[in-house]
């Protein structure tokens, strides 16, 4: 479905590098993309899209070029960009009619669903339109060409947690389809906690893993004590780690290792992706 | 069928998907053939992800408990007497093994815990 090989992309004034980034999604599931901000989620994305130029490395796109097979692939995604990019002085309607020929499978019954669904009305212009309605509206132009991939760039942030609900309904229903997938970036880790399959995280330009998230849960555990049990040689076995005067919080990726090292008295729980995120930063 | 999700618990999401399906065949709650909610449907009722999901039914037919007919579904498998029993014994050991590193570890003795469970017993009764 997605295919990505050794991305890399280097920015001549900034110096800021993606560098050799490798992972796959596979039809039927849903990958988040995440990483702090500036880390080259974006860039990331905008690589799959062709809007900026790689320097080297392979994406492949329903196994297909992604530049080579452009037209015919980008008819087949459904795209949600971070910022609004339509017209501000057309409405709603005029601006779907703009875009609609674009796509050979564009349904128009679809869309007016949606905007029914997300409350939308078509005559509405779109400069008057919040953040969230912008939001909705990106997503309804996204969802309405029968597309088998959907690539959505932060496409809950600014938006109050009523809404982001609301849109994993939405995605939960294009995956009742297994044949389709969805690959989305975002800060906002919670979101994913639940819907994604796929978690592929990155930091300064360069990949960190990119696993299922059953993976994920097996291989890392939040550890929890108190500060008796902490030292500077345990310390050592843990990916990271947090102490204060009444204790101690950390990770790891070797669970039975740290078992033995410190004993029974361990707390151990299941890590949230912003525990695996924040304790593993910069290593 | 009843399935529900605790984030609070330490146990992970398949395991407790799992659990609760077996404890439903085990019990009978469930039926033998009786057509299980498809792998994508149950992800979307529970807000967890298919692969989650995906583990669990295949846990469950691991252990024998579901059988996945491709393109047609997860049914609940016919179940073998003999196995169930023994499989209903696992589950009551596994319990009880908990209790003897916690009576151990909390120093109570065989006797005191054997008086104990002849009580509660009884009274659950």
């Amino acid at each position: 479905m997605l295919e990505i090989k050794n991305l890399s992309k280097r920015f001549i004034y900034s110096g800021f590098e993606i560098k050799d980034i490798s992972f796959s999604l596979k039809p039927g599931y849903i990958m988040g993309f995440i990483g702090p901000n500036g880390s080259g989620k974006s860039t990331t994305i905008k690589l799959i899209m062709n809007l900026l130029k790689k320097n080297s490395g392979e994406i492949k796109i329903f196994g297909k070029d992604h530049i080579e097979y452009e037209k015919e692939i980008k008819d087949r995604i459904g795209f949600v960009y971070d910022e609004s990019h339509f017209y501000e002085s057309f409405s709603i309607d005029e601006m779907k009619s703009l875009i609609a020929p674009f796509y050979s499978k564009w349904d128009d019954e679809v869309f007016y669903r949606y905007l029914e669904d997300f409350d939308l009305k078509a005559n509405q212009v779109i400069k008057t339109l919040s953040k969230g309605m912008k939001m909705k509206f990106a997503l309804a132009i996204a969802l309405s060409h029968d597309a088998d991939l959907i690539i959505m760039d932060e496409p809950t942030s600014g938006l109050d947690p009523i809404f982001r609900r609301e849109i994993l309904d939405v995605l939960y229903n294009i995956m009742q389809n297994e044949n389709k997938s969805i690959f989305f970036s975002t800060h906002i880790t919670s979101d994913l906690d639940q819907i994604a399959d796929y978690i592929t995280y990155i930091d300064k330009g360069k990949l960190v893993f990119s696993k299922s998230v059953e993976e994920i849960m097996d291989t890392y555990k939040l550890v929890k004590g108190g500060p008796d049990l902490l030292n500077d040689y345990k310390k050592k076995e843990l990916l990271g780690f947090r102490e204060s005067r009444v204790g101690f919080e950390g990770l790891t990726d070797n669970i039975e290792n740290v078992k033995s090292v410190f004993g029974r008295e361990l707390i151990i729980e299941k890590p949230s992706l912003e525990d695996i995120m924040y304790y593993t930063r910069g290593r | 069928m009843r399935v529900i999700i605790s984030n609070s618990s330490s146990e992970p999401i398949y395991v407790q998907v799992m659990n609760q399906i077996r404890a439903a065949i085990i019990k009978g709650d469930l039926d033998e053939g009786e057509l299980l909610p498809s792998i994508r449907g149950l992800a979307k009722d529970l807000q967890i992800s298919v692969i989650t999901t995906k583990r669990a039914y295949d846990e469950l037919e691991k252990e024998g408990f579901i059988e996945t007919v491709h393109g047609k579904g997860s049914y609940v498998a016919i179940q073998n007497r003999e196995l169930m029993k023994e499989k209903k014994l696992k589950i009551i050991e596994e319990k009880l093994m908990d209790l003897v590193d916690e009576s151990r570890l909390l120093g109570f003795s065989y006797e005191e815990i054997k008086e104990m469970l002849k009580i509660l017993y009884m009274e659950v009764e």
